[in-house]
């Protein structure tokens, strides 16, 4: 096996796990019962499908211009998913929106000083 | 890598992965649609987005030309914001006070 088809193949499967990941994740989206639920489905599988995906890019472009957008791309997705998923459910538990039984949630007081 | 074009299998499976993303994006659009509640629907456009991203690193990969991976970043970014914006306007009425 010479150097080149090593390369395509790491390519081949970081696509092939990249896309299961994608896949699982949204198949949690459209199952799981609530809303809370159905974040933590899409917010952590979904960042390592493409967090795959960015890396196949890294292997194919190499460590130069566009694999370095790439490492970026991982980092920024690493960073900025939880982020908006934490926010979501604050927005969600501040609507009203109902938790599954037994269920709970930090105590309001400490929730509402940091604003 | 300088080299030439990839093997065939390479292409296969990128175009798979094309179709395979694509229909995921049709999928959470129903979530996006039917969600009962408005978080429902804003996690669904998130995953929407983190799919499209996924699907420009894929064509970056199919046609070799780098800046749709740029691209993808500039969506990732633009989701963030997006999400942001949608939890501070549907909690406090405003988004910049």
């Amino acid at each position: 096996m010479t150097l080149a088809t090593l390369h395509s193949v790491l390519i081949v499967a970081l696509i092939v796990v990249g896309c299961f990941f994608l896949t699982v994740g949204t198949i949690g989206l459209l199952r799981f019962p609530n809303v809370y639920n159905r974040m933590h489905a899409t917010s952590k599988p979904t960042t390592l499908g493409t967090a795959a995906i960015f890396f196949a890019a890294f292997v194919e472009f190499g460590p130069g211009n566009a694999g370095l957008t790439s490492l970026l791309g991982i980092f920024f997705l690493f960073l900025t998913v939880p982020t908006g998923a934490h926010m979501i459910a604050r927005a969600a538990q501040r609507m009203g929106v109902p938790f599954m039984e037994g269920v709970t949630w930090p105590e309001p007081s400490d929730d509402d000083s940091e604003e | 890598m300088t080299e030439g074009a990839d093997p065939a299998f390479v292409t296969l499976t990128v175009r798979a992965g094309l179709v395979v993303v694509a229909a995921l994006c049709v999928l959470c659009a129903y979530r996006a649609i039917a969600g009962p509640t408005v978080p429902d629907r804003v996690v669904a456009i998130d995953a929407i987005v983190t799919n499209v991203v996924a699907i420009a690193v894929l064509f970056a990969l199919l046609t070799g030309r780098s800046l749709f991976v740029t691209g993808a970043l500039v969506l990732a970014i633009i989701g963030f914001i997006t999400t942001v914006s949608v939890a501070k306007f549907v909690t406090e009425g405003e988004v910049i006070e």
